[in-house]
């Protein structure tokens, strides 16, 4: 069910485009980022509101890659760059690292649904690298030692 | 080499991002100036500049902007491409988080001279920082009227937007940043039509890049000659340079256009990492073919970069000393291109996959005889028969890189492991 917060925010953008079709794409982030991911049921209830079909919805959630459509991940969805100005100062290194202190693989969640690893493409922080994303945070200049500190120190 | 900063003016002030640094600084009196100039006098005074597209294909601004139809009766739009993908790139990401009324002045300025009233910024949902800094300066210049109705008392009007992509490089490519607005999977257009006939819900539109944009309140205050005559004389203007890899001072860097490599490794960025040997450079983003030692000492514009087999790009400097294996660094770039095909044409789609496929057995090595023959096919296969350029893109990576380092690919398929000790 989609709250009504939600459904206030999305009316609210309504009026950014010339038709609905175009507020589906910020409609579906709206959603998401409430609860982590998306379910075929949020798609269904959007549609609606925009007068589009489910499958429209579900084609915008199989296309770009940070949609979760019926993908729970952890309450930290830890994404480390794995593109080359990143690998060439220790990219791997970090994701092995984490892999070692989650005790997980990329791609997988703890047990206790805390932390979701996932690799991605460069995020515009070569400059800073090796880095990677949390939830919607940066984290920059990562090495061994930090990386483990930024982990635990999550509440 | 120090340079009057005009990109980078004001990033380092503090709360950079604030419309009262901005306008204490002199902010918005670019736009009073060109609102008071015709539409025509101010395309032309951008084509006198020279300024050319940063977002990476070099075109010039304002024959772009001249291709749009007078008719005041069509709806026309200004997209600023803010997607910023191209890997090795972080320079639009600094004007968006330090100095958004830059980047709002130069659209405002850009929409008034194509007479459009309505604009978007096409944000990459990873820079959602950025896109929040962006949303609290476009409230605060609308607050003080330099958006929204009768701007500076005058009869331009103008509404900006921000839209966030979801995840998706091929949403930097101007014709699937359109199908991204307009609520579709973001897979390219066929063109022609262009954009500027046939662009946002079928009306014209420009789309220009964050850093192009801000260079125009600058060209509006300082004059087109002074763009005109810094650098080369066709590929003129300041430009931001990412520097990243092994290097001892990454970051983003503001310089003439037409720097050297060898100045903008060892004279602005303190040379290679810890002192190593250089072995090669990527000048424009993972797309443009590597340059070797031999190189360094070319002009870093569009039209040197191309007639040296590579690219400017969008400027993204990517540095790798002696510990390098080249058969590794094909392997992450191909994986990049595989992992981010739309999926709309099948020689990218599939040929990038199976180009990968074949560097990741080289890179564990299990490479097989015949592997790299194979791959130079491959390359010829998908060369000029995709539907946009990133199939392109992705050839002229490993061609580049199997250009000057043909045997360290043959070694590896060999011996089973790298010619390169130390690896990164
Ligand atoms: C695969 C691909 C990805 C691109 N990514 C970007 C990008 O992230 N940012 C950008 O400004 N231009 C990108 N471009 C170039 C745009 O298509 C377009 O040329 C540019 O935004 C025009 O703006 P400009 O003339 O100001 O450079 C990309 C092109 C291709 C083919
Ligand atoms: S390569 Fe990792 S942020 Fe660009």
């Amino acid at each position: 069910m989609l709250s009504d917060c939600a459904k206030e925010k999305i009316k609210k953008i309504y009026g950014n485009y010339s038709d609905l079709h175009s507020v589906s794409m910020t409609a579906m982030q709206i959603v998401q980022r409430e609860i982590g991911h998306l379910t075929k049921e949020d798609l269904i209830e959007i549609a609606e509101m925009l007068d589009m079909k489910p499958i429209e919805l579900d084609e915008i959630g199989g296309f770009y890659t940070m949609y979760n459509v019926e993908r729970p991940v952890g309450k930290y969805h830890v994404q480390v760059c794995e593109n080359l100005p990143c690998a060439l100062v220790g990219a791997e290194h970090i994701i092995t690292v984490i892999e070692r202190h989650l005790k997980i693989k990329v791609g997988e969640t703890t047990a206790d649904k805390r932390y979701t690893l996932s690799r991605v493409q460069c995020l515009g922080s070569c400059g800073t690298a090796p880095m990677m994303q949390v939830n919607e945070e940066f984290y920059e200049d990562l090495t061994e030692r930090n990386v483990i500190e930024i982990l635990d120190g999550f509440e | 080499m120090a340079v009057e900063k005009i990109l980078l003016h004001n990033v380092d002030k503090p709360n950079s991002h604030k419309l009262d640094t901005y306008l204490a600084g002199g902010g918005y009196e670019d736009l009073r100036k060109a609102l008071a100039m015709g539409r025509d006098d101010l395309v032309q005074l951008v084509k006198d500049s020279g300024l050319r597209g940063r977002g990476g294909a070099g075109f010039p601004a304002g024959l772009k902007w001249s291709f749009i139809p007078k008719d005041p009766s069509l709806q026309k739009y200004l997209c600023c491409n803010a997607d910023e993908g191209e890997p090795g790139t972080f320079k639009d990401r600094i004007i968006i988080e330090k100095d958004p009324h830059l980047l709002i002045e130069g659209m405002a300025i850009t929409c008034h001279a194509i007479n459009s009233d309505k604009s978007y910024i096409y944000i990459r949902g990873e820079f959602e920082y950025g896109a929040q800094i962006l949303e609290q300066a476009i409230e605060e210049a609308y607050e003080k009227g330099y958006l929204g109705k009768n701007i500076m008392g005058t009869d331009f009007s103008l509404d900006m937007y921000v839209h966030r992509g979801y995840g998706a490089y091929i949403c930097g490519e101007e014709t699937a940043l359109l199908e991204s607005i307009e609520g579709y999977r973001g897979q390219p257009r066929k063109k022609p039509p262009f954009p500027a006939l046939a662009g946002l819900n079928g009306k014209p539109t420009v789309i220009n890049n964050v850093e192009s944009l801000a260079c125009i309140p600058g060209i509006i205050r300082k004059g087109s000659k002074w763009f005109a005559n810094m650098g080369p004389e066709k590929s003129p203007g300041p430009k931001l340079f990412c520097v990243s890899g092994h290097i001892e001072k990454p970051g983003v860097y503001e310089l003439p256009m037409g720097t050297t490599g060898r100045e903008i490794i060892y004279e602005v960025c303190g040379g290679i990492k810890a002192g190593r040997k250089f072995k090669a450079v990527i000048p424009g983003g993972v797309t443009a073919p590597m340059l070797v030692e031999k190189d360094l000492d070319l002009s870093m514009d569009f039209d040197t970069m191309a007639q040296a087999g590579s690219m400017l790009g969008s400027g993204a400097v990517i540095v790798m000393d002696d510990t390098t294996c080249m058969v590794r660094t094909s392997y992450i770039i191909n994986r990049f291109f595989s992992h981010e095909s739309c999926g709309k044409c099948t020689p990218c789609r599939e040929g990038t996959i199976w180009m990968t496929q074949i560097l990741e057995r080289m890179e564990n090595g299990e490479g097989r005889p015949g592997d790299v023959e194979e791959l130079e096919r491959l390359c010829d296969n998908i060369f000029g028969r995709t539907f946009c350029p990133l199939g392109d893109g992705a050839v002229m990576a490993l061609r580049g890189c199997l250009k000057h380092f043909r045997e360290e690919f043959v070694y590896h398929v060999e011996n089973g492991r790298c010619m390169v000790k130390g690896g990164f």
